[in-house]
């Protein structure tokens, strides 16, 4: 089985770059905002779209994300919303990989096959389900690999020598290194530290390995990509959006020109780097 | 739901992978993972460790002041009319609740894990108070997450932390209640993987909690039992206790539940009825999900967005249940139903005033369950209430709804 993630990586390796993944959340504050935003994406530089999924109890995220998460359910984000925002993107743009991030309840409302027929219908190619750790397989990540949609798993600084193998078990597409321990949008970690991490990964798989938590501008996405296969920028990217309302969320800039201006930035910086020998 | 076969015994679970039947389970991020196979292997050695157990029952015994007096409520059952009704006085614990007895099971737990920092959330602040307590009394900093509208109706309770020298961190996400606390421990813990042990109040989260805290709060139901033998001869015929996340409902029941005969009762919080959201009955009104670490009963909207739910009593305000709770709803050997804020307040104030024993709110629930079921009785039968903690914390809150200034 090979997914737009595959081919997309595999294009990155002949550039031999690493790849820059954007992360934004669906719905974030309306629909129709947020879908501008994800259109912007690519052309700005993203390689891959982290397409975030609000959920009411977000238990790994920062202030930044929480904040978009409920802009966005209080905008009427739903996941049948989601979905949609994907399958509107689609209409302009077939290549570009698409991951969904966010938590396990509202796919487990929806209903695990019912969401997993609907995402690949809408043109998902991924999910990152934070709530869904190894020993819950049977869940959700069997049934999508089942479907032919890539499970991403995390990897932490407290997944261990013994534990990588089980966490690396029925992962695909790529593996995203959680650079710290903490909530999303929290303080950069000595790059130094990454590259020894990723290279712990590596040993044990042939995935690409992205990296993220916490990086916010192109000098820390270029260190970050002299050391893995991708960079992942979330919060920072959300933040930007959140920067283009006043207090009595008065839009004061294009959320969607802010993104782009952020990620081409980014870009810039992640294209600097020489792709990590593997 | 079709009703799953009869088990053998009701007191196995969980399984292996901590699911009791479809409930329970580990949804937690990777982070938490190694730490909770870490806890859950710490937790099997502490349990069988006599060592363990015999501190752990000084403890009980010196610290906390057990076995709490199973107490007769004899003009209380007179008023009714009916069953023969008996208080198990968790209210007369340290502290001034049954939380008490988690939190010293869990601290000594994470004493022998080497942990150095203590986190809990709260509610009604009991659970608070309760690990602040026991961090002050084994010299560990505590950090107390506790939602900004419960702050400020449990004021008391947050001036005893402050006493005991734990940090309380106002959360102001959501409604600000227990939920948001919750969430909001989940992200320090995340956060502070080395040193920080999570001393979690109820019997839910992720895998081994809820076993965990149902074994330490079994002390209640072992309890009851021999008292009930050796007071009437015999075994109760019902028990009741108030179920928010369920910690002292399970710590009754668990002893109880190959006891066929006895009758078992859980008191949900109904709120202003289960017709609107102003409820937190999620076993009566709500569907399973998966919510802090697991799957079980909780109000959800149909996109499957938790809902904040509502009750007088700020230990029953939250959206979810134990696992086991749910799973013994679904197996039909417990019976839930909603108590309403207005028939808690009525069995708040005829308790203070006819037993002379001021009842926490969550307790409150339990009664004014056993003040509809004890005439329904015969006065020949028996019933145990868990009168799970004092009411002092909540006088505030009923002086309000009485319309009083205090």
């Amino acid at each position: 089985m090979t997914t737009r993630i595959d081919r997309r990586f595999a294009r990155l390796k002949e550039e031999n770059r690493p790849a820059l993944v954007t992360y934004f959340m669906g719905g974030d504050p309306d629909y129709d905002t947020a879908l501008s935003i994800m259109k912007a994406l690519p052309e700005a530089g993203s390689d891959v779209i982290e397409l975030g999924m609000p959920f009411s109890d977000p238990m790994a995220d920062g202030p930044a994300i929480q904040a978009a998460g409920l802009r966005a359910l209080k905008g009427g984000q739903t996941l049948s919303k989601t979905l949609q925002m994907a399958r509107d993107f689609r209409t302009g743009d077939d290549d570009t990989p698409i991951v969904m991030m966010g938590y396990y309840n509202p796919i487990y409302i929806y209903g695990v096959e019912r969401f997993l027929r609907d995402a690949k219908e809408a043109g998902i190619d991924g999910l990152i389900i934070v709530d869904l750790p190894p020993e819950m397989d049977s869940e959700l990540c069997v049934p999508a690999l089942r479907a032919g949609i890539n499970f991403i798993r995390l990897a932490t600084p407290t997944t261990d020598e013994k534990r990588l193998p089980t966490v690396l078990t029925n992962t695909s597409g790529f593996v995203y290194y959680v650079s710290m321990t903490g909530v999303t949008g929290s303080a950069l970690p000595d790059t130094s530290k990454v590259a020894g991490a990723v290279a712990r990964i590596k040993a044990h798989t042939d995935l690409p390995v992205c990296v993220g938590f916490g990086v916010k501008t192109a000098r820390q996405a270029k260190a970050i990509g002299e050391a893995a296969d991708g960079v992942v920028v979330g919060t920072a990217i959300v933040a930007a959006i959140a920067q283009c309302y006043d207090a009595k969320g008065e839009k004061v800039a294009d959320p969607a020109e802010a993104v782009a201006t952020l990620v081409r930035g980014l870009a810039d910086g992640v294209r600097e780097a020489r792709l990590a020998v593997a | 739901m079709n009703k799953p076969a009869e088990p053998n015994s009701f007191r196995r679970g969980p399984d292996e992978a901590g699911m009791f039947g479809i409930f329970g389970g580990r949804f937690v991020a990777e982070t938490l993972m190694p730490l909770i196979l870490d806890l859950e292997q710490h937790w099997n050695a502490a349990k069988q460790d006599p060592a363990f157990r015999a501190e752990l029952d000084h403890l009980g015994k010196h610290y906390t002041g057990r076995p709490s007096p199973l107490y007769f409520a004899e003009r209380l059952t007179e008023h009714l009319g009916g069953a023969k009704i008996y208080f198990k006085r968790e209210d007369l614990n340290h502290t001034g609740s049954h939380k008490i007895n988690n939190c010293l099971g869990q601290i000594l737990l994470a004493r022998r894990m080497g942990k150095t920092r203590i986190i809990a959330e709260t509610g009604a602040g009991q659970h608070g108070v309760a690990s602040a307590t026991v961090a002050a009394r084994f010299g560990l900093p505590c950090v107390v997450y506790m939602g900004a509208t419960d702050v400020e109706r449990q004021k008391p309770n947050v001036f005893r932390m402050h006493l005991l020298g734990a940090e309380v961190k106002p959360v102001s996400a959501g409604h600000g209640t227990l939920k948001d606390a919750m969430n909001e421990a989940l992200r320090d813990w995340v956060t502070n993987v080395e040193d920080t042990y999570y001393l979690i109040g109820t019997a839910a989260g992720p895998h081994p909690y809820p076993e965990m805290v149902r074994d330490l709060q079994s002390v209640i139901g072992t309890e009851a039992r021999a008292q009930i033998l050796e007071l009437e001869g015999r075994l109760p015929d019902a028990i009741v206790a108030a179920v928010g996340g369920g910690s002292n409902a399970i710590g009754l029941f668990h002893p109880f539940l190959d006891d066929r005969q006895v009758a078992i009762h859980g008191v949900e919080a109904g709120g202003h009825g289960l017709d609107g959201v102003e409820h937190c009955a999620s076993m009566t009104a709500g569907q399973p999900g998966v919510l802090h670490g697991n799957r079980t009963y909780l109000l959800q909207n149909e996109d499957g967005q938790i809902l904040d739910g509502h009750s007088i009593s700020a230990g029953l305000d939250y959206p979810g249940v134990g696992p086991e709770h749910s799973w013994l709803k679904d197996s039909g050997r417990v019976t839930y139903s909603p108590i309403l804020d207005q028939e808690a307040l009525e069995a708040f104030q005829l308790t203070t005033r006819i037993e002379g024993i001021i009842p926490a709110l969550e307790s409150a629930h339990a009664i004014a369950h056993a003040i509809k079921l004890a005439p329904t009785m015969g006065r020949d039968q028996i019933m145990i209430v868990n009168f799970s903690g004092r009411g002092d914390k909540d006088v505030h809150t009923v002086g309000k709804m009485l319309g009083m200034e205090i």
